[in-house]
């Protein structure tokens, strides 16, 4: 066990885990913040995407002690009121069928508009690769970043 | 046809006024109690329904929805049809997943894309009633006769004063009236809701990160286990050393029960970590299977003397023995696995003499029934509490992952959740089963289709074939025939089981014999129909005009036959009671195939959520144009050779195809969409590949062929 002083959605928090717990485990388990979810665990889904400096990363395989004071953003973190434009989007297009992956889906969305507020078709395709919607949303994701990229400030 | 059950149907309606005012409604349709007066004649599988809303004085609907939600739009679409009868302000209901009940609800369970059916005549008159009642009350309190009044929105209005009152403040006065025998439902032409774009319930919760799925669900106390199971499909636990296992931190114990050995612990990870270190011995019960095997055992089985006959029309010995041609061809499927995007997992809490059980399952009912059965205690004393689903696809219709929670809870005695990580969800068993399928089409000197035989043959797969369906009734002399061979490797329904492979096979096949008598593929199908309308043969299952329909509004959508540099594939498919054509087009770039579009025309009656149905048929088409194109899972050995997403290949955003989907309006009641465009998908790019190349695709997963190396799918924009 080891004692961890985290940056997550702006806030210093505490917790005591073994240095080789995924991110994504001390997020559900420890912090109570089940909006991250498990899909692989290999990094291959991307249902555990969160924000690691601004940058979209794979909390399954991040090992908490790699995580130091780097600013971690997660789903519930990524606007106050629930009201980024890519979650506004996401529920003017209707996005989720299951509703499972789309968490991990809005937090590469945000970093990838973060990053590039005007995205082309083909990088938010590439962007999103990573991400997979078993229920076959991909239309609707696509048009719901491009519906909040014409929104972003 | 089971609506004609609906009319002779009694209806029970219990009235109770609700703590604190209001007016709560509870609808029984009693299957059990029309059942009896007419002599069992009910459909098997029924069970009691009871549809419940609830009106506060402070004017919230609530409306309760009994059936599991998995992404098929059910917490948002039944919602909305109780709305439209009831004329409710949209914005002021509350949609609340109901728990288990068996004495309220009727067919909670989600499979078969029969939910809509079933429950739509239930759900407007639970909503009409509601409204004849709120009528009644604002009548009573303006003394005027109830002709005098109406509603708007959530209001009662007296219709010759103007004076409204909202339905929350009439409530009260409600609840004290009569609940009428009977009530008008609304024409179609004044729906509100039905039909319109509206967003699902759950959005707000699943876009800001709210617990909603089961894996989501954490109770004080609660212990969080993982189950390993045999490596092999053929194999039974020996024995087990858990000293290792049980020296990691967090690790309160490691039980074991039937083939299984669960390591439980404080922690997801702490568990995952311990679980690993466990050495496990099995010995061979049955012999280890392996994928070649499969595929020399579907060659004998295609020869097989012991054939079950499930449709025979004319003489179809006769037929190909006098055919002047004779048209043959097979067509192979693998094993797949569901892997829904949430992992099996369930809650557990058994107690002295009843059990607490909540998570994700499409058949409640039938978990707790097992429960009750393993447990040995009555059903009654068990609840089950439903959270929203993580994709099921039909894996979560068995109940073995419920089941395993509740051993290890009943053996820590203690509240536990059991988790499955995505290799134990994808080696885990309850596959889509492999079918090898064997087409013949007899032809006579002037190429009329005069025999048709098929014969599938399944590991695990029940009847492989759907005897009724088209081409049956269409031609003079038709075999359909199955083998079924019994497997240790476990298979299940898989999101429209069988005809998810069938009706590739069946619309390749289709193209094939349509290409040899040198007939346009719609146009072949059409005078099918034709012939089958004019002068059936047997029993037609179904409808010959709304198949027409949606082969015509596809082709008509796709601008069938009209672009000359788009090689175009057709197929159309019923199946679940609802019915689609899909046309799927190809382009040519340098010299290699890239799957531009896929065009379809859906009749499933009339559209409830416009959201809700359009998006099912796109991510139907998604999801069957995947699988026919990645999904295998191979044995080795009886081990599952694919274990995650890294070996086992789900489409991805790159590999989506614009799809373009259009419904038939007819106005008649509506059917399901959680299965009927996924069949389709298959055939429709089978068969523009082939326009396109010249090149059959008989296996899927297409990608395993030769001729589909260079293949290019998605480029959309």
């Amino acid at each position: 066990m080891a004692h961890y002083k985290l940056q997550i959605n702006g806030k210093s928090v505490e917790t005591d885990v073994e240095p080789d717990t995924p991110l994504l485990w001390v997020l559900r388990d420890h912090l109570g913040m089940v909006g991250t979810k498990y899909g692989c665990g290999i990094g291959q889904c991307g249902a555990c995407t969160v924000h690691f400096n601004g940058n979209a990363v794979k909390s399954c395989s991040l090992p908490v002690s790699a995580v130091g004071t780097n600013k971690i953003t997660t789903i519930e973190g990524l606007s106050e009121k629930g009201d980024h434009p890519l979650q506004l989007a996401w529920d003017e297009v209707d996005v989720p069928q299951c509703g499972y992956c789309q968490a991990g889906q809005i937090m590469t969305a945000a970093a990838l508009l973060n990053k590039n507020p005007r995205p082309s078709g083909e990088e938010i395709d590439n962007a999103m690769n990573g991400n997979i919607c078993r229920c076959g949303t991909y239309h609707r994701i696509h048009e719901a970043v491009v519906l909040a990229s014409t929104k972003m400030k | 046809m089971q609506t004609n059950y609906t009319s002779s149907r009694r209806n029970f309606l219990k009235l109770t006024a609700a703590a604190g005012g209001g007016l709560m409604l509870g609808f029984t349709w009693s299957m059990k109690a029309m059942a009896d007066s007419v002599d069992g004649l009910a459909p098997a599988g029924e069970l009691t329904f009871n549809s419940y809303l609830a009106i506060s004085p402070d004017d919230i609907i609530t409306i309760y929805s009994p059936n599991p939600e998995l992404g098929q739009n059910i917490k948002t679409s039944f919602p909305m049809i109780v709305a439209d009868e009831l004329d409710a302000d949209w914005s002021k209901v509350k949609v609340v997943q109901a728990a288990l009940d068996t004495k309220k609800y009727e067919r909670q369970l989600t499979g078969g894309s029969g939910a809509v059916p079933h429950s739509w005549e239930r759900l407007r008159k639970a909503g009409a009633t509601a409204r004849q009642m709120l009528m009644e009350a604002g009548a009573k309190r303006w003394n005027t006769s109830i002709d005098n009044v109406t509603t708007d929105n959530g209001f009662v209005v007296n219709k010759s004063n103007g004076q409204k009152l909202t339905y929350g403040a009439l409530a009260t006065d409600a609840a004290k009236g009569v609940v009428p025998a009977d009530v008008k439902l609304k024409d179609r032409k004044d729906f509100k809701l039905i039909g319109k774009f509206v967003r699902g319930v759950d959005n707000k919760a699943m876009i800001t990160g709210k617990p909603l799925f089961g894996l989501d669900f954490y109770r004080e106390g609660m212990l969080y286990a993982m189950v390993v199971r045999p490596e092999a499909f053929g194999q039974k636990l020996k024995g087990f050393d858990a000293t290792a296992a049980k020296a990691v931190p967090g690790i309160i114990d490691v039980v074991s029960f039937k083939n299984s050995v669960a390591v439980v612990g404080k922690s997801t990870w702490q568990v995952n970590k311990a679980r690993k270190l466990l050495k496990i011995e099995y010995e061979i019960e049955t012999p280890l299977e392996s994928t070649p095997d499969h595929d020399k055992l579907f060659k004998d089985l295609l020869e097989s003397k012991d054939a079950t006959a499930r449709r025979k029309d004319g003489d179809v010995e006769a037929a190909f023995k006098s055919a002047a041609k004779v048209i043959k061809a097979e067509y192979q499927c693998p094993f797949l696995s569901h892997s829904p995007m949430e992992p099996m997992n369930f809650f557990a809490h058994v107690k002295e003499n009843s059990c607490e059980l909540i998570g994700p399952s499409q058949t409640p009912d039938m978990a707790r029934q097992e429960t009750a059965k393993l447990l040995g205690i009555p059903p009654d004393n068990i609840t089950l509490e439903l959270t929203r689903l993580g994709g099921g696809f039909g894996r979560r219709l068995k109940a073995d992952y419920v089941l395993e929670a509740v051993e290890v809870s009943r053996l820590m005695k203690a509240p536990v959740k059991v988790i499955w990580t995505r290799e134990d969800d994808m080696t885990g068993g309850s596959y889509r089963p492999a079918v090898r399928y064997r087409f013949e089409a007899a032809l006579d000197a002037s190429n009329n289709l005069t025999g048709y035989r098929l014969r599938g043959v399944g590991i695990n797969s029940g009847n492989p074939t759907r005897e009724d369906n088209f081409p049956s009734g269409a031609v003079d002399n038709l075999l359909i025939e199955s083998v079924e061979y019994k497997s240790p490797i476990t298979t299940g329904a898989w999101r429209a089981p069988i005809t998810n492979f069938l009706a590739f096979a069946e619309q390749s096949f289709l193209d094939e014999v349509a290409q040899i008598v040198g007939m346009d593929p719609v146009q072949f199908r059409l005078k099918l129909l034709d012939r089958a309308k004019q002068n059936p043969v047997g029993a037609i299952k179904y409808d010959i005009d709304r198949m027409k329909a949606v082969i015509q509004l596809a082709a008509d959508k796709a601008g069938w036959g009209k672009k000359p540099n788009i090689a175009q594939g057709f197929s159309v498919y019923f199946s679940h009671r609802s019915y689609v054509a899909q046309v799927a087009e190809i382009e040519m770039k340098q010299n290699k195939p890239v799957l531009k579009k896929i065009y379809a025309a859906a009749d499933c009656g009339v559209v409830i959520n416009q959201s809700g149905s359009l998006q099912q048929v796109k991510g139907g088409i998604v999801d069957g144009l995947g699988h026919a194109m990645f999904g295998s899972l191979t044995f080795k050995n009886g081990v599952p050779e694919q274990n995650n997403f890294n070996n086992y290949r789900l489409i991805r955003m790159k590999e989506v195809p614009e799809v373009e989907v259009h419904f038939v309006d007819n106005g008649i009641d509506p059917t399901g969409l959680g299965e009927p465009a996924l069949p389709p998908t298959g055939g429709a790019v089978a068969n523009a590949y082939y326009k396109a190349t010249g090149k059959r695709l008989h296996d899927q997963p297409f990608i395993r062929q030769e001729e589909m190396k260079g293949v290019t799918l998605g480029e959309r924009m």
